[in-house]
């Protein structure tokens, strides 16, 4: 059975297999790469130009290190795609693309319909992060 | 005070309208319990012993007359007649039925107010000096910065699965009355030498089953860099913080285990960074917001005299009123801890009562303590009688501030799920054994403060005399501490030895005391005489057997 | 005995399994030596009922008393404020949980 990924890119999806970040830096072809929520983000940063999909695992969508590893990577200039992975739930969504996520890959599938109002939750934010929103005080000082 | 533009009111109402999708949800089946308990509780609601309980944010303990009166209005319509206010300077409600939940969100919202993150592995509603803007010792108002914080750690979407529930108070005065250094974070405002406004953070304090005074971390942050470096810090620890045991995930564990210097070196990494992203809102936006913390139009003639021949008064006053910094006006404290009350109850009546004395002698502002008590902070001191007629009339005029009976509890058994004890029954006997006010005022400065768990939401380790309820074997048992205090001389608390029954404790208590009266020197507090003299004494004299024929 | 207890989704009241359906009061809960996971399955299942879980009690003279002093206080009302107890006319109602 396939699993349905929201994505929300208009490249063609990466087909490699991804490998742990361990495995990642001994494999020059490897161009996809899974982080698990003990994972240092930061080891993925020499290699972002090579890297076309970062799949995040939340094993539980309690544990939000996964949050902090995508807006990293986003802050460093990753461009490629995001994609969240496991425990996520459609209350969590909107927070993930505010973090830098692109794509999502639900263990229980979620429509695109529920995901678009979960994304339209907000109608402004308060903190400027990588999604390109302007913050709140952006928008109140022009 | 700060009041909401559109952009502030847009965002609680899109909470409420979010949480009333949710609720609907639920109650049609489509999600579980599992899936909605964390949902629900990131706004507050909770399920306890009795019914749902609902917890309101008051940020940074500041409201208006008309928020007041709409807590009052809330505890009638949707509860049963009364509100409990807690020590993080919020207010709970009791006996919630889910379905009026967004119906009360929404009434929230139509007052500025709302109930969003007071619970979850998030951010929590800051807390701050109930003085702010008023005391006589303030170097710096904290308030404009609280609200910069409030909107910063509203709907973070990085820090909202954190390791562990985060709580920060911020003050701007010498004296702490904020218990800040047992805060996840700290933040004190001080000045330099060159009169520029710093932050001081201390980092991982904390109470709950493993207390810790937070070391300091950051010595002097510009206030500019506030913001970022808050950042940095918590994802320092969102990243780092233990998840393997919920017990030791709270960031006073993570600062513990790596050290203090290793700490601060992983967030000055991570703030040197943060600080090339631009996440720091401008210096327009700290400047719109203090112009809405500017000084109400105090009346400069205002005369500075106090007529004091009642002297029911005149206690009220030498206990529950405290020095403001415009002359002519003062601070009066309204303690919600009657004889044999229920500490932090108020009814509606009583809530609605301080609203109007807000809106009439205070300039429409009130406090909540992190005490369980309210504060009006503005009142000219030729109204100062007439006000304490109105509450005295209202059974509001206790004058009790800082003494025994003055006693932080909280909930208990009677309605927390959490709870192994009860607290209330407790923290009644004692006042009632020490209900005469001449007595408590001998006694001077005490603070008790009673947590029925260990998570310690009474306070316990912070309190001159703390108690700790257990469960043994299935009966309620009480653990005494001596010699915790949370202001600028912050310290723990240490047992004393085995537990008492709940009467027992009250005359563990009285022995205790009955020491310190004997042993104390000119001056001294019930904890500085603990500080000289040590435990010994106080041992002694709590297990000492009593005569056969006594 | 072992009885089944919750609390009603809707309003948060706490309800005991009647063999039937839920009460308020309980003095009505049965003993539901077996197959007690099967009942609370299909009872939240139906969105009425959430938190449920089996607790020990004893039947005594004066009807069902739960093991645990929680339950106890669940079963009665917050003991500081007998007036919102399920026995708002009994001052010594209190002692009871004890």
């Amino acid at each position: 059975m396939v699993e349905q990924t929201l994505r929300y890119r208009d490249d063609e999806p990466v087909s490699d297999p991804a490998v742990t970040v361990d495995a990642f830096a001994d494999q020059s072809n490897a161009t996809a790469v899974r982080i698990e929520p003990g994972d240092d983000a930061r080891a993925l940063l020499p290699h972002l130009e090579r890297i076309a999909l970062v799949e995040v695992n939340f094993p539980a969508y309690t544990d939000g290190r996964g949050y902090s590893a995508a807006r990293i990577l986003r802050e460093h200039g990753y461009a490629g795609e995001l994609r969240a992975v496991g425990d996520v739930l459609v209350d969590q969504l909107s927070h993930m693309r505010r973090c830098g996520f692109d794509s999502f890959a639900p263990n229980q599938d979620i429509s695109r319909e529920a995901a678009d109002k979960a994304f339209a939750t907000w109608p402004d934010v308060y903190q400027k992060t990588v999604d390109g929103r302007p913050a709140i005080w952006a928008k109140r000082h022009g | 005070m700060y009041q909401y533009d559109q952009y502030d009111q847009a965002m609680v109402d899109a909470r409420v309208a979010e949480f009333r999708d949710q609720v609907a949800r639920r109650l049609a089946g489509e999600i579980t319990e599992d899936q909605f308990k964390p949902l629900r509780l990131k706004n507050g609601l909770y399920l306890q012993l009795h019914a749902y309980m609902l917890r309101v944010a008051v940020p940074y303990g500041t409201l208006n007359s008309r928020q007041m009166r709409m807590l009052g209005d809330i505890a009638d319509k949707y509860d049963r007649g009364y509100g409990h206010f807690t020590t993080r300077q919020n207010i709970q409600y009791n006996w919630i039925k889910l379905q009026d939940a967004p119906d009360i969100l929404a009434d929230l919202a139509s007052v500025e107010m709302h109930a969003i993150q007071t619970s979850g592995n998030c951010i929590r509603n800051t807390t701050a000096d109930h003085f702010a803007g008023a005391a006589a010792d303030e170097l710096v108002d904290p308030r404009p910065y609280a609200e910069l914080l409030r909107q910063w750690s509203t709907f973070h979407p990085e820090f909202d699965y954190l390791p562990r529930k985060f709580k920060i108070a911020i003050i701007g005065s010498e004296t702490d009355r904020a218990a800040m250094k047992l805060h996840d974070i700290g933040i004190q405002l001080v000045t330099n030498d060159a009169g520029e406004v710093g932050c001081r953070f201390y980092v991982g304090g904390g109470m709950g089953r493993t207390p810790m005074i937070a070391p300091v971390i950051g010595e002097f942050v510009p206030p500019l860099q506030m913001i970022s470096y808050l950042e940095a810090c918590l994802r320092v620890y969102n990243r780092y913080g233990r998840r393997d045991n919920k017990y030791k995930a709270r960031i006073k564990i993570l600062v513990h285990e790596i050290g203090a210097d290793e700490y601060r070196r992983q967030v000055e990494e991570e703030f040197a960074h943060i600080l090339t992203l631009g996440l720091e809102p401008p210096p327009a936006e700290l400047e719109r917001i203090k112009g809405f913390f500017e000084q109400p139009g105090f009346d400069a003639s205002a005369s500075d005299e106090l007529d004091l021949s009642d002297p029911d008064f005149a206690v009220w006053v030498s206990q529950n009123v405290h020095a403001h910094k415009q002359p002519g006006y003062a601070i009066a404290t309204i303690s919600l801890k009657p004889v044999g009350g229920i500490p932090g109850d108020a009814s509606a009546d009583q809530i609605r009562l301080m609203a109007d004395l807000a809106r009439d002698y205070s300039f429409d502002e009130l406090r909540v303590t992190h005490a369980q008590n309210i504060v009006l902070p503005h009142v000219k001191k030729a109204d100062l009688y007439t006000v304490w007629q109105k509450l005295d009339a209202a059974g509001l005029a206790n004058a009790n501030l800082d003494l025994i009976s003055d006693i932080i509890a909280c909930p208990g058994l009677d309605y927390c799920s959490l709870a192994n004890a009860r607290s209330i029954p407790v923290a009644q006997k004692i006042s009632e054994r020490f209900a005469d006010l001449g007595r408590q005022k001998e006694l001077g400065e005490l603070k008790l403060k009673i947590s029925g768990c260990i998570n310690a939401c009474g306070h316990h380790h912070a309190g001159h005399i703390g108690i700790l309820g257990v469960d043994r074997k299935g009966v309620e048992n009480y653990q005494l501490l001596l010699g915790g205090s949370e202001g600028a001389d912050t310290s723990l608390g240490t047992i004393t030895g085995p537990g008492f029954s709940e009467d027992g404790i009250v005359d563990a208590i009285e022995k205790a005391t009955d020491v310190y009266l004997a042993q104390r020197s000119d001056g001294e507090r019930f904890v500085d005489t603990y500080r000289r003299i040590g435990m010994a004494p106080f041992k002694e004299a709590i297990y000492a057997k009593e005569p056969v024929n006594g | 005995m072992k009885i089944i207890t919750g609390s009603d989704l809707r309003t948060g009241d706490v309800i005991w399994w009647t063999g039937e359906g839920w009460s308020r009061h309980v003095n009505d809960a049965v003993d539901v030596p077996e197959g007690a996971e099967a009942i609370i399955a299909r009872e939240n299942a139906k969105q009425i009922v959430t938190d449920t879980q089996v607790i020990e009690a004893t039947r005594t003279d004066d009807g069902v008393r739960p093991a645990h002093i929680k339950d106890r206080i669940r079963a009665l009302g917050p003991t500081v404020r007998l007036d919102l107890s399920l026995k708002p006319a009994d001052p010594a109602a209190g002692t009871w949980v004890i």
